[in-house]
């Protein structure tokens, strides 16, 4: 007997988007499976945010398809969007209502009725119990930033899509977010997560895929990825870099300077060019290859278009 | 909201689909174009909320300046001035006209006001998003700002009721007053929609408001009889539809009026539908709310 095929939560299929003198989306197409907590990863104007537009209904695509758990989300877009919930990138707020009205009044216009046990449950995990009553206005930006969290999770969608979710928010209650985020993945809700913060995507999500100039340039496991991403980092604590090796270094947060090296062959004369410029390394750091890597080999300039899977 | 909404109104019935895992998938069922669902009741209540939590600017400030008006003009010219051939004291006149006045502006301050913000501040998205159809959106937006609409004109009247007294303000026919109220604020309450909807930026607005609201209204006979112009301002005054909704609002409270109240009925009408149609399909087609 043949199994019966199982529905996507989020099927793209051949999906194309123009604004004036912009190709945002270009013959997109992706599949992301029920339960998965999955990445859309690319730099900005990749078309990330168009994507989910699409999805979302707040954006009409010019050719293609695009389903939420099977929902068209034109011709069934009542439906889709009851399946799905949107965190959007931008800070937004109702400056008239406190925390508790919003996420209230969000549950209503979907028509959730008694809404008040998981709201005052999303509060609890949001770390915005004592907020509750807090006008909007009143919040630090990590603050609305969790709102908007909440008021994409009170009708329990199925489908939850995270722009840029921790933008702005602090480590510890990242944290706290991320524990959140990974139940309602475990307890069956699918997960699409934008973020600049590359090693979220890499610890949280299974499947990646990485958007550049409108196009999907690769569409694979984080494993496949990172085995793709080969090469190491090196992070030098010195006071200058080597003339030569200048186009290669790039300031980190910490002051050293960053290099990609294609492996262990290049490390040798690069702490020759320090040796010989005569530049102390006060430190030196080694890492292996990660996301980072490969996001930046894909989405380079001179990267090949066509590598999705 | 998208036409795309009413598009899947109209879609066959399709088979909830199999879910591996997860959450149920609910569905919004059968809804016709027409019905008005839980989002519509939300955002209704979303609307009023708003415009009550800042009362004192939205009502109360209206209805201060409004008296104001009262004072001053009943003041400086109620003995030059004499409408109906002095059946009707000019202080009484001006009350249906000024609680008109107060209706419409209103009216059209509430939608405006509430899409332009939530626009410049893209929190539009908070209504965008969930499912609601255009027919609850426009009826939510137009609704609310028929509220307060009437609330401001409503606190008008009873703030007058002192300097004209009890017995001269109540209305005749008050059937034709909330005929009147009810499509007025309709159609202010929906041009404030498309204006808000039109409108990128509050300077855009404003222009709506002081170059087309304000000199329709304060040449609407909202202070004179219209018989009291000369010929050619009189004749411009009938291409005022704000000049209609003024004089058959007077006749609910006199039982007098400038013109037969049933042709302003039909004007009335009139702008209610075509406003009416132009706002739904906005809203349907996504006009400067969805890419």
């Amino acid at each position: 007997m043949k199994p019966e095929p199982v529905l996507a939560a989020v099927e793209v299929i051949d999906v194309c988007k123009s604004f004036p003198n912009v190709r945002a989306l270009d013959h997109v197409s992706l599949r992301v499976e029920q339960g998965e907590f999955f990445a859309l990863l690319g730099p900005n104007g990749a078309g990330k945010t168009t994507l989910i537009s699409i999805l979302a209904g707040l954006a009409r695509a010019d050719s293609g398809q695009a389903r939420i758990m099977g929902f068209d989300t034109v011709a069934q877009a009542r439906d889709a969007r009851l399946s799905l919930g949107v965190v959007p990138q931008e800070l937004v707020f109702d400056p008239f209502f406190t925390v508790r009205e919003m996420l209230e009044l969000q549950a209503s216009y979907y028509g959730v009725r008694g809404a008040g046990a998981w709201i005052d449950e999303i509060l609890h995990h949001l770390d915005l119990t004592d907020k509750a009553n807090t006008n909007m206005r009143a919040l630090s930006g990590g603050m609305k930033r969790r709102v908007l969290v909440g008021q994409a999770l009170v009708h329990r969608p199925p489908v939850i899509v995270l722009d840029e979710p921790t933008a702005g928010v602090d480590v510890e209650l990242r944290q706290n977010l991320w524990t959140f985020i990974k139940r309602l993945n475990r307890e069956g809700h699918t997960i699409i997560l934008t973020t600049h913060y590359l090693e979220e995507a890499e610890a949280l999500c299974q499947r990646v895929a990485m958007l550049k100039g409108g196009r999907v340039v690769a569409l694979d496991t984080t494993a496949n990825l990172l085995r793709g991403a080969s090469g190491i980092t090196v992070e030098i604590a010195a006071d200058a870099v080597p003339e030569a090796w200048r186009g290669r270094a790039a300031v980190q947060a910490t002051g050293a300077f960053g290099f990609t090296l294609a492996g262990y062959g290049e490390l040798e004369p690069l702490l020759a060019a320090f040796r010989e410029s005569g530049i102390a390394i006060a430190e030196m750091k080694l890492g292996a290859a990660d996301l980072e890597q490969a996001f930046l080999r894909l989405t380079s300039p001179t990267a090949a278009t066509a590598e999705a899977a | 909201m998208s036409d795309a909404v009413d598009r899947e109104d109209r879609a066959a019935p399709v088979a909830p689909p199999a879910t591996r895992c997860g959450p149920a998938v609910v569905r919004a069922g059968h809804h016709s174009v027409w019905s008005l669902g839980p989002g519509f009741k939300a955002l209704f209540r979303k609307e009023c909320l708003r415009f009550s939590k800042v009362a004192l600017q939205t009502i109360i400030a209206p209805v201060v300046s409004t008296l104001l008006y009262l004072l001053i003009f009943s003041h400086v010219l109620s003995s030059n001035v004499k409408v109906y051939d002095g059946r009707v004291g000019y202080a009484q006149f001006l009350v249906p006209g000024l609680v008109m006045m107060a209706v419409l502006q209103n009216a059209f301050a509430n939608s405006s006001s509430s899409l332009i913000q939530s626009k410049m501040m893209r929190s539009i998205v908070f209504v965008l998003l969930p499912p609601i159809s255009s027919f609850e959106l426009f009826c939510a937006y137009v609704l609310s700002a028929m509220v307060r609409g009437v609330a401001v004109g409503l606190g008008v009247w009873l703030i007058t009721l002192p300097f004209v007294g009890a017995a001269a303000s109540v209305p005749e026919h008050p059937l034709w007053v909330l005929a009147f109220a009810v499509g007025g604020s309709a159609i202010l309450g929906t041009l404030g929609l498309v204006a808000g909807i039109w409108s990128e930026k509050f300077d855009h607005l404003a222009v709506f408001q002081n170059f087309i609201i304000m000199p329709l209204t304060f040449l609407s006979g909202v202070f004179y009889s219209i018989h009291s112009l000369p010929p050619f301002w009189q004749a411009l005054s009938y291409f005022n539809p704000f000049f209609y909704m003024i004089d058959g609002f007077r006749y609910g409270f006199f039982g007098l009026s400038d013109i037969n109240p049933w042709r302003s009925v039909a004007v009335v009408a009139f702008f209610v539908i075509m406003l009416g149609a132009i706002a739904l399909r906005m809203l349907a087609t996504g006009y400067k709310l969805r890419q």
